[in-house]
């Protein structure tokens, strides 16, 4: 600007205007400077118009729609995303589903530089959202259609709910033309904990979108006191609480289960497997009634303490063997003492044919020191049974696998229980939409009915 | 930069050209709508007051935008019936015009795109989609607006309009179009949606509380 020119008064600053209602006199503040197009009294509930010097009256109010409040009173500021915004307008709106009425609160935030954004709330889940700059690509024709999905920079929606939203109450001042009774078609979808949604007015679409926030994050940002209502009940973009990735949890069980058969590979060879007596015997009825118990010849168990497995196989049939044995250590005298049944019962009933135990048995004695030792054997039998031949095998150091497999069921524990808290969490979060899945079956039960 | 200087016929006061291709200004003492001849400025109108709007840009606004200056020279105010917007009109450093629009502090940055076989207003729909210069434009509002007011330097004349129509279009990538209906021949502008923060504005228009 050159000299000698007067100088200019500049343009006037905008700044919040004072008026009053031409209903109830009450005092009508404009807080977002000649955006609003209507404002509403908080006195008197009347609707009247923003760009109006006179603030025309657009709608009355009608006590038949209850009165609500505010949870964050208008004119409160509070920083969010690092912007400070004024809570300047706020409407309840409603859906009506299958007779029951569902209530939600929609509060407006404005900054004077950065615009307007939305908060909502629905039984204690709050949701901050924003206008989309990006046009979202719905995949489905019908955005109805079951299982149809949108696409907003790169990420998919799933396809929630379709529903016809009426205003039944608002307060303070709306960029836009704002009535009770008002209604708009509303369509969700949901990539938790963002939620796409478009609202569709006669001529006009918007697409925004929602990130979910809990309560106490609203109170802290706008310094609220006491403190925020429980949330209630799962909300299409809450956040599972299942925060560990289901995949990632069962990934990390194969490993462990690798690392357990690896385990058992290295025990399985490190193992000496080393037989160190087989004999056949005969149990005769007639002189066992002389002889009751008999000993094996003396073995040795060399190198370190481990374990001895004993076998023992009868050819049974319909019969059952019993042996009590002793492992005695020749030089100590230690003995354990133990008894195995040998018996194999078969047949047919009504059912079919069934049978019953094993000709083979097998048990590990653990922790043996190393030294000389025999067996002592007193055979029992059937009293139908007058004789029979059984072997007897002592192995010396053999792996045992009992173990893995017990801490294969201990780790399958988590990651069933995880997705199971998961797989429950979505299933009541999906029931509240307009794809609830089917009973006892899982959520990919959706297109069927579409059909 | 030398910039070319006149008096204002109406009033004499001076009147500084920012842009060496503006056509029409709007001087800023007698509110005079002036358009460039070849020989010297001439009245065209008169702007009455402009209404009180909340756009934080003004004339002077200086930014960045890829990379390159500009400065806020002029606008044209639109009023609809469910708010007002400003197109403002912005000079690069490289001497190109482009315009940054503020609908509700929604701002996006466009540019004129000759394109010839431009569709008639009568013709479109919401939901209808169209590609220009590679890129498919779905048309997501039609505004039937009116011209309120012009500010500053403008690249064309432009002050005797009433009743206008707007058609915007976006892309899933954040691209943005609008058909401008003013005149008997359609007028194409593209661009895209800007962050606020991006465009790193200075001298902007204070808030009383803000």
């Amino acid at each position: 600007m050159g000299a000698g020119t007067p100088p200019l008064p500049g343009p006037p600053k905008p700044q919040v205007k004072a008026l009053n209602c031409p209903k109830c006199g009450a005092a009508i503040t404009l807080r977002c400077f000649g955006q609003a197009e209507t404002v509403v009294c908080g006195s008197c509930r009347c609707i009247l118009d923003a760009k109006d010097p006179h603030l025309a009256i657009l709608q009355q109010f009608e006590r038949q729609t209850s009165d609500t409040t505010s949870l964050i009173p208008l004119g409160t500021r509070g920083k969010l995303r690092g912007t400070d915004y004024e809570v300047i307008g706020f409407q309840r709106r409603h859906i009506t589903v299958e007779g029951v009425t569902y209530s939600w609160h929609e509060y407006l935030l404005f900054n004077p530089y950065k615009g307007f954004r939305y908060l909502s709330e629905y039984n204690g889940h709050w949701n901050d959202i924003s206008i989309c700059k990006q046009l979202p690509m719905v995949q489905s024709a019908f955005s109805t259609a079951a299982g149809s999905s949108a696409n907003y920079l790169g990420e998919d929606y799933k396809h929630f709910q379709t529903s016809d939203a009426n205003t039944d109450f608002v307060l303070g001042e709306f960029p836009w033309q704002v009535r009770v009774g008002e209604h708009a078609v509303i369509t969700d979808y949901v990539h938790p904990p963002r939620v796409l949604s478009s609202e569709k007015l006669d001529k006009e679409v918007t697409w925004s979108i929602g990130e979910y926030l809990y309560g106490r994050e609203i109170w802290e940002t706008f310094r609220l006191p006491g403190s925020p209502p429980e949330a209630v009940g799962v909300y299409e973009n809450q956040p599972s609480p299942v925060t560990i990735n289901v995949t990632s949890i069962w990934l990390a069980f194969a490993a462990f289960a690798v690392f357990l058969l690896v385990l058992m590979v290295g025990f399985d060879l490190r193992a000496k497997k080393e037989p160190v007596l087989h004999e056949t015997y005969q149990y005769d009825r007639a002189e066992a009634k002389s002889e009751t118990s008999f000993v094996t010849d003396v073995f040795e168990l060399t190198g370190r303490t481990s374990n001895v497995q004993v076998k023992t196989h009868a050819p049974v049939d319909n019969h059952w063997i019993y042996l009590n044995y002793a492992l005695i250590n020749q030089d100590t005298g230690e003995a354990w003492d133990f008894g195995r049944e040998v018996s194999y019962y078969h047949g047919y009933d009504s059912d079919g044919s069934w049978s019953e135990g094993k000709q083979n048995d097998s048990v590990v004695i653990p922790s043996v020191p190393p030294g000389h030792y025999y067996l002592r054997i007193e055979p029992e039998a059937d009293s139908s049974l007058p004789s029979i031949p059984y072997a007897v095998d002592v192995i010396h150091d053999v792996p045992v696998f009992g173990i893995y497999g017990i801490a294969f069921l201990v780790l399958l524990v988590p990651p069933l229980l995880i997705s199971w808290r998961a797989f429950a969490f979505e299933r009541s979060r999906w029931s509240e939409s307009d794809h609830p899945p089917l009973q006892l079956s899982g959520m990919t039960s959706s297109s069927e009915d579409d059909s | 930069m030398t910039q070319p200087v006149a008096n204002c016929p109406n009033c004499g006061a001076k009147i500084v050209f920012r842009w060496s291709s503006s056509v029409q200004t709007v001087c800023e003492y007698c509110k005079s709508i002036l358009v460039r001849t070849d020989v010297d400025l001439k009245k065209v109108g008169q702007v009455a007051d402009l209404p009180p709007d909340s756009s934080p840009i003004q004339i002077n606004t200086e930014g960045v935008y890829r990379n390159k200056a500009f400065v806020v020279v002029g606008r044209i105010l639109y009023e609809y019936d469910q708010g007002g917007w400003s197109e403002w009109h912005v000079m690069m450093n490289d001497g190109a015009s482009a315009w940054l629009s503020d609908a509700q502090n929604e701002y996006a940055v466009s540019w004129s795109s000759k394109t010839p076989n431009l569709p008639a207003a009568g013709q479109i729909q919401v939901g209808q989609q169209f590609s220009w210069n590679n890129q498919r434009y779905t048309v997501t509002v039609i505004t039937p607006a009116h011209y309120r007011g012009v500010q500053g330097e403008l690249p064309f004349p432009y002050w005797d309009k009433t009743n206008v129509t707007f058609v915007d279009l976006r892309t899933e990538t954040g691209k943005f179009a609008t058909l401008d209906y003013s005149d008997p021949e359609p007028a194409l502008y593209l661009g895209e949606f800007v962050d606020f923060e991006d465009l790193k504005l200075k001298n902007l228009r204070r808030f009383e509380g803000w």
